[in-house]
């Protein structure tokens, strides 16, 4: 069985801290996988290992069986896996359009040309408008991002990693931060996303998890508690003591 | 602008292209630039200053406006193409005036690709200090190596031959500004494509959020190193005309207080729009003349309290004092294109 994201031994330490500690995470093609666990159990630290955000004290990370460990991250979005932040960080002066078209010429690897006007490509510009459409922003798609509703701003969050054709997305925390009304349609358009992209959702909400993950792991300080599916997580009595010891807040 | 008078497009293709497209005020601009070429026949000896202090500063607005590379030490490159213009023609190597230039700014350009490695790590300080101490060194080389370069008399003994073989520099510096005035429009058509291109559009991701930049595929530090090394070759082709246009050239080219001064420019012209370097120079090099008629002794007295007002009132509040203006202008130029074009698109 061939994994589409995998992590061998994979550590960081902050000085003393180990804020990931021997993780051996397996994601299956096209799987539904939630990395769950208690506030600083470091699952954040984990997501900037895999984009590359930050470098590893040690271990390997293997996309589709390839060592990435050592790669720049705009080298690993080329090769197919893409991140969403927890705290938004988009362009604040682009719009929506140019954001969205930004990314795709970066992928056709036309980033570097300098001569043609950004619109003038019938590819780009069709694809722009399906993303635009698939992500419920074709309202605001020429604001300024900064200007925009916090739950667009979400969505955009979301889009701008897809407009990367990921193999592999990396999802922190879609809903963070977003009003319980404009809940739905970002839990919704998560959900739609095409099943031939494996797609890793770190969360700390359950009802989210619970909803969306045919495969959970478990981090507590750092360490990979256990994995199995929604059902086996659930009625393990040892994450709900780690849940309730903690208090949850789901 | 378009988006408040007119209902808000939503048409993914229009609104890509928005930021290329030539606004009235732009055009009325440039028509002004090249009017003074019959206007004001008798100021072409500064308006040549202004035309080579909009190119140096147009240059810095790529690296600061466009890079987010705050720099100290621009003038470095503005030195480079300043020595290699004087040499060239100096030496009779390559006389024809604009072929010189272009390998003025090709040299810098070449510096500025070595130099670019230096300012990609770091915070703004690093930077500050690292493009200060390339600018310093490269002063005390000419320096040292006075037999080539002159030294601190300067390079001396520089005839100009015709641009082009046509038109030779005359006294009243028509020549000159003409000259210097189609190479700024030229450089500034080439700076807007550039900026307006897929290649702009992730400069300004760069600029605004490095780490997302890098999260959807793009290569930071290359694009960096790319917008560094365009930019220095425009510092270049700045200093290359000063040279040719006053048949000199010293080692003030490659000064911190140069480096001081366009960033001045700069900051007063406003920062990220490519007009800003431009209309700064207007107002930098008049104002210092205008000031140095009345008070000779403190005209940078009056420079730096300017400065000040500029900076504590702020760009978004003057830039709502001129919007009448700015509406005139955009409401007469949208009539004239009805009127020409019959309505149509």
């Amino acid at each position: 069985m061939s994994y589409a994201l995998e992590t061998v031994d994979l550590e960081k330490s902050f000085g003393g801290l180990k804020a990931a500690n021997r993780v051996s995470l397996r994601v299956k093609k096209g799987a539904r996988h939630a990395l769950i666990g208690p506030n600083g159990a470091g699952k954040t630290t984990v997501i900037n290992l895999l984009s590359g955000a930050i470098r590893p004290t040690a271990g390997r990370i293997l996309l589709d069986g390839q060592d990435i460990t050592g790669f720049e991250p705009h080298h690993r979005v080329r090769l197919g896996i893409a991140r969403t932040f927890q705290i938004n960080q988009l362009f604040g002066d682009l719009t929506p359009v140019e954001t969205l078209g930004l990314a795709i010429s970066e992928r056709n690897r036309m980033g570097h040309d300098w001569w043609r006007v950004a619109g003038r490509k019938p590819a780009i510009v069709g694809e722009v408008g399906e993303l635009l459409s698939r992500f419920d922003l074709t309202d605001v798609m020429g604001e300024r991002t900064a200007t925009l509703p916090y739950g667009k701003q979400r969505l955009l969050e979301i889009a701008l990693a897809f407009a990367c054709k990921p193999r592999v997305l990396l999802l922190d925390e879609p809903a963070a931060g977003v009003p319980e009304a404009e809940r739905d349609s970002i839990l919704e358009t998560v959900a739609a996303l095409p099943e031939n992209v494996t797609v890793l959702l770190i969360e700390h909400d359950m009802d989210i998890v619970f909803s969306f993950a045919d495969r959970i792991s478990v981090l507590v300080n750092g360490e990979l508690f256990m994995e199995g599916t929604p059902e086996q997580v659930a009625a393990d009595p040892r994450v709900k003591a780690v849940y309730l010891g903690e208090g949850t807040d789901a | 602008m378009s988006a408040r008078t007119s209902q808000p497009s939503l048409d993914p293709a229009e609104l890509l292209a928005r930021r290329a497209r030539w606004t009235p005020l732009e055009i009325a601009f440039w028509i002004a630039a090249f009017a003074t070429i019959y206007f004001l026949p008798g100021r072409h000896l500064i308006l040549t200053e202004i035309a080579i202090w909009a190119l140096f500063a147009l240059s810095l607005d790529l690296i600061l406006g466009f890079g987010g590379i705050l720099s100290l030490g621009h003038a470095a490159f503005f030195g480079v193409g300043a020595y290699v213009a004087g040499l060239l023609a100096k030496h009779g190597i390559i006389t024809e005036p604009v072929l010189a230039l272009l390998v003025a700014g090709l040299a810098a350009t070449l510096v500025g690709f070595v130099t670019s490695f230096l300012v990609l790590r770091g915070s703004d300080l690093t930077r500050l200090m690292v493009t200060l101490g390339v600018s310093l060194v490269l002063r005390e080389i000419a320096n040292r190596y006075a037999e080539i370069t002159g030294g601190a008399d300067g390079l001396q003994g520089i005839t100009m031959a015709p641009v082009l073989g046509l038109f030779s520099f005359d006294l009243f510096g028509q020549t000159a500004y003409v000259y210097s005035l189609v190479v700024l429009f030229v450089l500034f058509l080439l700076a807007r494509r550039i900026v307006n291109s897929p290649f702009g559009l992730s400069l300004l991701a760069v600029r605004g959020n490095p780490v997302r930049a890098s999260a959807i595929g793009i290569p930071v530090n290359w694009r960096l190193v790319a917008i560094y090394t365009i930019a220095a070759g425009y510092a270049g082709i700045a200093g290359g005309l000063l040279t040719q246009t006053t048949a000199f050239a010293s080692l003030e080219v490659f000064s911190f207080d140069r480096s001081a001064d366009v960033l001045l420019v700069l900051i007063i012209g406003g920062i990220g729009y490519l007009y800003g370097g431009l209309i700064g120079a207007v107002v930098f090099r008049l104002m210092q003349d205008w000031l140095a008629n009345i008070t000779p002794q403190y005209w940078q007295f009056w420079i730096g309290f300017v400065l000040v007002l500029i900076v504590l009132i702020g760009r978004d509040r003057m830039a709502a004092w001129i919007r009448p203006v700015r509406d005139l202008i955009d409401t007469l130029g949208a009539r004239i294109r009805i009127g020409t074009i019959g309505g149509g698109r």
